[in-house]
Parts: structure tokens; sequence; C-alpha cells
């Protein structure tokens, strides 16, 4: 299989807009007649589906939530960036495009992420109309801040809550299609399957959550706007339901799945409490700003951090970065915490955290200052812990926060399964392998606001379409073998709870498929983990029938494929003989331990193609061409 | 998240190590059409670290390992945001403690010995599905009914075009900070859900963006809300005390002026 990117010729300013001159249009009047169904209804597939009803097409959204205002991305803190250039800092498209493709670790496609840039300014004006209430200055006027370690201001926000503002406004925008009819939404249903016709994504198979029926959806068109895949580590700052189910099924129907060990993970979460923790909490990285981060000079020091006198301490990200100190980027802080936790330096009672200390800032602005900077992310951390952080150290431990791997689309967002469109974080597309402070919200709604609905047309009007039905076979083998499964999943009745297979599975992912990755360790998790799947298979025990509503059901679905995306992760980061962004390899750092990227061999996207259970996947490659920006090796001493 | 001051739960034991064991009086129900009655459990070793629903975690694990089905509840983000999380806990919507939602409430908020009673929001409109989950869509039924600005895609002006003051910003964002999570009607002896649509009616008509919608909004939120049986209020305040968001029963006032001036102008 050859990849195309498609992506169009001629200077990287005018791509977008010469791509856009070229796509055929449906007719107005035709539009109604084309059905595409969009699975996920957050930040991607909101704005999709309003935008995609508003145009005339007959969609139907998809969401396993009660409603689409529940999705992960309202979670999201920061902000969203657009080069509006709104603090005169000397912004531009230009910059953010830089930055994004240097920040990816020169592992993003040029075109892609030129046209994020470029379009990210209407998103910010497409949200104000809304009503999204973005923070403002006195004037009135909309507020920026600096975000992530850019050196500009361009990073819009509604207090801590970005992301449930911009979600609510693209639910506004949903429900208004709903009202208008063009839109029909189905609650609680979880896509299991992808049907293929005549080579063409034609529909999908999806269980009703409540009375456990399976339902086939027909369509002209398929977009998958499911998000990421973070939770195959079990702990992760996703929301519990987050899953890879919609894409992976689709990856084994033949779509291709890019960079899939591209994950990243987050320096400042709240550590583990226990055994029972169900999942990790992110707390914003600005903290970084006025915390200095220490351990004890003595492994295993139990004292309490305020009797530990400061000759007993090591500031070792001021030890070992002198310029950059605690700002250095989120992985090189990440992998340097898990280095002294795994040396006997770890702090509190389970030795996996590190402190942040803002007793100096506090001293040096003044309790007031540091309340006003971050006293939300205090209240949070202190509702948490129980400990108050004016008082003590915080501890802080890393945690996988985001996945830039995601199935491979080309240029226009499709995947090499025709008529199968993939948006949002369920895509691999725009951050190459480390995605930047502030850029999450940006893609998922360019993709879903500004790019999806006008490529998706040239591919309807320009496809011939044969008239099916839901009874098509195809449709009665996909309800039949997604049945099977689920029968199968609640006919084994074992000894151990999904929740144990997963927290298991989650150990070898992070232990070996982590932030710091080796070629034994992944080979051990590549043994490791197809074992633990067939003893999953043998030994879970999940209660109650299929004809109901069965969140252990549910789960277990989506573990099953976390054992199958989990081993096609570790066999991509052992492939990939480099470090770069959030993927770093022991054995290739340089003398001082930061990564080191091999562009001689690495340059290119790793497409895995799924040739069934019994063979291992197939790499294909898209290689990346660098003529706008210039590869070069970061350091931050 | 702004409210600087909103850790005010109940705290015993702070980080205390004081293992509990606890009687779980939890609502179990089959089905729509099952009648429901509670069921007792008792869980040992429950570290007041936990949060409430890694509580019910532990419990479920127990009861899967006894071949029991796990008590059904929503949840998703456990950071008190996405609103799935709702639990009546000893008769309070989210349980003890004040702008906090279920999955932030931790076990140090109750003591060694307790018997805690597990509900699902009790509301007409909001009938049980299966245990503790409740069918909410009536809720984006209300918001289907004109809970938007009607702005096409690509057809709005410069973010900066409309100067809108910070205070009025402000006071719009305190009403959309609303989670959509049914805490105010659970807490309500009318369940109504006035507090929920005044949150919207409020962060739209004070913003410029709203203004030529304003009167249709009011009218057709309203009018939905009473078609999905949600009561009236009487000013009883319990939706505001209950808020995981402390969203003010100001905007019910405003709510009362929109509606009455859009009914007589």
């Amino acid at each position: 299989m050859k990849l195309d990117a498609k992506i169009p010729d001629g200077p990287i300013q005018q791509k977008w807009s010469n791509h856009r001159f070229h796509l055929k249009l449906v007719n107005p009047a035709n539009k109604r007649r084309y059905t595409i169904l969009v699975v996920g209804t957050g930040l991607a597939g909101a704005s999709a589906s309003a935008t995609l009803g508003e145009l005339g097409y007959n969609v139907l959204a998809f969401s396993y939530h009660e409603s689409p205002r529940r999705a992960h991305s309202i979670a999201a803190q920061g902000g969203i960036n657009a080069p509006k250039n709104y603090s005169n800092d000397g912004d531009s498209v230009w910059r953010l495009f830089h930055d994004t493709v240097k920040g990816g670790d020169y592992r993003a496609r040029e075109g892609n992420v030129y046209r994020l840039a470029e379009v990210s300014g209407s998103i910010i004006d497409q949200c104000v109309a809304q009503g999204v209430p973005f923070a403002r200055d006195y004037a009135g006027y909309l507020d920026n801040r600096s975000f992530g370690g850019a050196q500009v201001a361009r990073t819009f926000y509604a207090r801590g809550q970005t992301g449930q503002q911009l979600l609510l406004g693209a639910y506004s925008a949903l429900v208004r299609q709903m009202d208008a009819g063009t839109v029909k939404f189905f609650d609680r249903r979880e896509m299991l399957d992808l049907v293929i016709i005549d080579g063409q994504a034609r529909g999908i198979v999806a269980r009703n959550m409540i009375n456990g029926i399976m339902e086939s959806y027909v369509a002209d068109a398929v977009v998958l706007a499911t998000g990421g895949y973070s939770n195959a580590f079990f702990l992760s700052t996703n929301a519990k339901a987050s899953n890879a189910t919609a894409i992976w099924r689709a990856h084994k129907k033949g779509a291709l799945f890019g960079n899939p060990c591209f994950t990243q993970i987050h320096p400042t979460c709240i550590p583990e409490s226990g055994h029972y923790q169900s999942k990790l909490t992110l707390m914003s990285e600005s903290l970084r700003n006025d915390g200095r981060i220490w351990v004890s000079k003595k492994k295993g020091d139990k004292r309490p951090p305020g009797e530990i006198p400061e000759s007993d301490r090591d500031y070792y990200l001021e030890r070992l970065y002198p310029a950059f100190g605690n700002l250095v980027p989120r992985d090189v802080a990440s992998r340097r915490a898990k280095e002294m936790c795994d040396q006997g330096y770890g702090v509190g009672s389970t030795g996996q955290a590190v402190h942040l200390d803002f007793s100096d800032s506090i001293k040096r602005l003044g309790r007031s200052v540091i309340q006003e900077r971050y006293g939300n992310l205090f209240d949070m951390y202190k509702q948490i812990t129980a400990e108050d952080p004016y008082q003590t150290p915080m501890r802080i431990y890393p945690a996988v926060h985001y996945t830039m791997g995601g199935l491979w689309v080309d240029y226009d967002l499709m995947s090499t399964i025709p008529g199968l469109y993939v948006i949002g974080e369920a895509n691999f597309s725009d951050h190459g392998a480390n995605r930047l402070g502030a850029s999450a919200l940006m893609q998922g709604l360019a993709d879903g606001y500004f790019i999806l609905p006008y490529t998706i047309g040239d591919y309807l009007a320009s496809t011939k379409f044969r008239p099916v039905k839901n009874d098509h076979r195809e449709f009665k083998k996909a309800e039949t073998e997604t049945e099977r499964m689920v029968k199968k999943l609640v006919s084994i009745n074992g000894k151990k709870t999904v929740d144990e297979f997963h927290r298991e599975l989650g150990k070898i992912m992070w232990d070996h498929v982590g932030m710091a990755r080796s070629r034994a360790g992944l080979k051990k998790a590549l043994k490791l983990i197809p074992e633990l799947k067939s003893r999953f298979w043998k030994e879970v025990k999940v209660t109650g029938t299929d004809l109901d509503l069965n969140v252990e059901l549910e789960k277990a679905g989506r573990v099953a494929d976390y054992f199958e995306l989990g081993e096609l992760m570790a066999l991509d980061a052992l492939h990939r003989e480099e470090s770069c962004g959030g993927h770093f390899r022991e054995e290739h750092q340089t003398a001082e331990g930061e990564a080191k990227r091999n562009d001689a061999r690495f340059s290119y996207v790793a497409a895995w193609e799924y040739r069934g259970p019994k063979k291992s996947a197939v790499l294909r490659r898209e290689p990346l061409k660098f003529e706008y920006a210039k590869p070069s090796q970061r350091s931050y001493k | 998240m702004q409210k600087s001051d909103f850790y005010r739960g109940t705290i015993h034991s702070l980080a205390s190590s004081t293992i509990m064991n606890l009687t779980l009086k939890i609502w179990r129900q089959r089905n729509r059409d099952d009648a429901g009655k509670f069921a007792t459990y008792q869980i040992s070793n429950v570290s007041p670290d936990m949060s409430f629903l890694e509580m019910l975690d532990v419990l479920n694990v127990d009861l899967i390992k006894k071949g029991d089905e796990p008590v059904a509840f929503d949840h998703d983000c456990r950071e008190g945001i996405c609103g799935s999380c709702g639990l009546m806990v000893d008769g309070r919507a989210h349980g003890p403690g004040r702008g906090v939602a279920t999955c932030q409430v931790h076990m140090r908020s109750f003591r060694d010995g307790d018997v805690v009673v597990i509900e699902p929001w009790r509301a007409g409109p909001f009938p049980v599905i299966k245990d503790l989950i409740v069918d909410r869509t009536s809720f984006d039924r209300i918001m289907q009914a004109g809970g938007y600005v009607s702005v096409k895609t690509g057809g709005a002006p410069d973010g900066n075009a409309i100067p809108i003051s910070k205070h009025v910003s402000d006071e719009a964002f305190d009403a959309a900070a609303c989670i959509g999570c049914g805490a105010c009607v659970a807490a309500c002896p009318n369940s109504s859900a006035m507090l929920f649509v005044a949150a919207k009616i409020s962060h739209l008509a004070l913003l410029p963006q709203g203004g030529p919608e304003r009167k249709a909004r009011a009218l057709r939120m309203v009018e939905q809300m009473d078609k999905e049986g949600f009561g009236n209020c009487s000013n009883n305040y319990a939706c505001e005390a209950e808020c995981p968001k402390e969203i003010s029963v100001a905007h019910i006032a405003r709510l009362n002026r929109e509606f009455l001036k859009a009914k007589l102008t």
C-alpha cells in the first residue's frame, strides 16, 4: 500500500486556499440526500456535526455519554492558541506554524500544521460569537497569556475552564442543529464496528448501552471523533470512559494507525495515593513558573519536608539545567522526576513523587501574589490531598495525558478507508511527536468547524454510492461478530475483574512503554502483553448480561482493545530507534542525557497496517519533508 | 474553580491514615420499570484519602467477585467538571461539603462506623435508568429550545469587534460555569430546574451576542422546562447551596425578569 498524504502543491501559504478552490462542491439542494455519521461529540465531533448539519447534510451523531456536554474535551484547563497578535508581540501564522513543527520535534507534516495555524484565528471569532466568555481586559477586549513556554502571548482562555466553555459553545451549535432537525443525536450508543461495502465506509454497528441491542446505521461517510487512548495506561488524566475502541475497530477493518507510540506525559499531576487510585488529576504546568522542584539528597528520606535542611535538598532540574531550571519542557521534567524516584529519592508515602515547593516564591512575592496566580490550583490540590501547599510543598508526579498518535489521515482528514474521516485527537495529524500546550483545543475545533466540512463534500460529490440498507449482509455480519464478542465476555466467568486486568496492563505500559523506553523493556512488554491478553480471555469476570445496561461489559470490550493497541504501541516504540518529543529511547541520548533524533532514518510517519490476529502489523512509511521549518536539535542547558 | 474558599467540606481527620469500616445503604433498581429498593453492604478498609467514587469502585470489586452485579453509577472526568456524577449522599445532592461534585468528595469527610445512604437524583423528569443512573436528557431538550446563539459557522466578525466590559463578562462566566449535573433539581423540594435554566438564560442575556434572540429564548426555554415536568421555584435556595459551581440564585431573578419582559413586551 502506497501512502499518499495528498498535500497540495504550491507555496505553503497558498496550499489550503488553492485546495479549497479545487474541492468539488455538493449542490445545496442535494446535501440533504447525503447521510454522514459522526461518532463522538466532543470538541471535534460536536463542531463537525453542527457545521455539517448547518450546511444541509443529514447528520447522525453518536455518543456513549447521555449528552454531548459530558465529553472529555470539557476538562481541558489552559487555553487555545491563535496568532491574532492582539498582544502586539510579533506573533503571526508563520510563527505559530514554526513553533508547532519544532515543538513536535519535526515529526509532523508541514502542510497540515500551516493550515492549522491559518484557520485558528477564525476559531476564536466563532467561539466569541457563540457567547464563549473568554477572559477580557478592563477595556473589554480579549486577554491573552503566554502558555507552555511560548515566547508570545497567543493563548485565549476562560479562567481555568477553557475546554468546558469551548465544548459548551460547540454543544450549543449542535443543539441548535438538533432543534432545526438536521442533526439527530443518539445518546448512550457505543460504536463497536465499522461497516465497509464495496471498499467504502458505509456505516457502523453501535451497541445501545441501555438495552444492549446492536443497532446498524447506514451512511455515505463516517467521521470518527472519538479522542485519544491514554487510558491504555489505566492511570492517566483522561476521563474514565475515554477509550480507543472506535478507532481500534476501524484499524482492524483496514484504517492504518499512525505513530501509535507518540504519547505525552505531563509533569505536574497529583500523585497516586493508594492501590485504589482510579485516575490522575492534572494541574496546570504554569505552577512551575514559581515552584521549585526538589528531592532529598538521601535515599528513602522519611523526614517531613520542613525538617529537611537546605543542604540536604537536591534541586535537580536547577542543577542539571542551569539556564531553564524548573521550566524545561514537559518531557524533560517528567523523565527526570521518574529517574529520581526510580533511584530511590522519591518522596511521600509511596516514594513515587517529587516536591514542588513554593516557599521561596511566597517569601519573595508574598502569599497574596501566589494566591492570585495559583489559588484555584492550590485549592484543588488541598481538596484531593488534604495538604496545604501554602504550608508544605506539593507532591507531584508525571502522568499520561494526551496521545499524538491516532488513525492515519491524509490532508483531507480521510483515513486509508475511503469515506472514513478521523478528526481531533483520534487522528495522528498535527502534533508530531509532542503537542504544545493550548494546541489540542485548537486542532479539535479546526478540524470540526473549518476543515472537514469542506473536504468531505469533495468525497461525496465525486463518489458513486450504491443504495444500501441496514439489512445488508455486511451489517448483519458485523452485528453477529460484535454480538459474539460481547456474549463471550459475559460468559467467561473467571475470577478477576476487568479493572484488575486493566491495572496490570497499565503497569506494563507505564514501566516499559512510558517515559523512558529501552529495547529490552519494549521486548519484555511485547512478551507480557499477549500473555496478559490471553489470560484476560480465560479469566475475566463480567457479571450481568449483555442485554442490559452493563458497565463492566462496556469496560471489558475497551480493555480487550487496549491489549492489542498496547502491543502496537510497544512495537512502534521498538522500531523507532531514535528519541523524539515524547518518545525517549534510552539507547538514543546525548552525553548529557537529552533526546537524540535520527532524521536520516526516522523522518517519517510510521503507519501500521493490521493483518489479522495471528500476524504482526506491517509498517508503511510516509516520508516527511521540511521545506520551511528546518530541523534543529533542542537544547535547554 | 474560581472560588478560592470552596474547600469547606466537613473534615474530621486531615490526611489521617485511619482505616474506616462503613455501612452503605444503596438504592438498587434493575431498570426504569422496576420498583427498586435499598440494599445494605458492609465495606471495610476504607482509606480517608479515597474519593467517594473510588470507595464505590472498591465495593464493586467485592460485588463482582461474589458474582453480583456492581452498583451502576454515572461518572467520567472525576475532576468535577463533566457533570456526569450525581449522587444523593445522606440526603444531600453531591454529599457533604460545598462547591463540589460527588467525585470531589473524599472519604475523610466520613467517620469510622458511619452509615451512608446513597440514592439517585429523585425527580420526575429524571427517571432512573438503573441503580444510581438517571436519565437527564430533559436538560438537553431544554437547551435545544433556544439555549444557543444562532450564529453560523464562518459568519463571525473578529473576536475583538465587540468589546464587553470585564465585569459583565465575568458575571456571564459565573453563570456559564454550570456543569448540567442536575443537583439543583435533586436538591429542590419542587424538583425545579430554574437554576439550570437561569444559568443559560443569564449567561446569554448578559452578553451582546445573546441580545437578538433574548426574548424568544426566555419564552421557549421556560416553556420546555414546564413541558418536561420540572416544578416551580419557591425561593428555597437549596439549589444554590448544593450547586457544585456555586451558581447564585440571583440568576433566577434575572430569568424571571427576562421571562416577564418577554411576555409583556
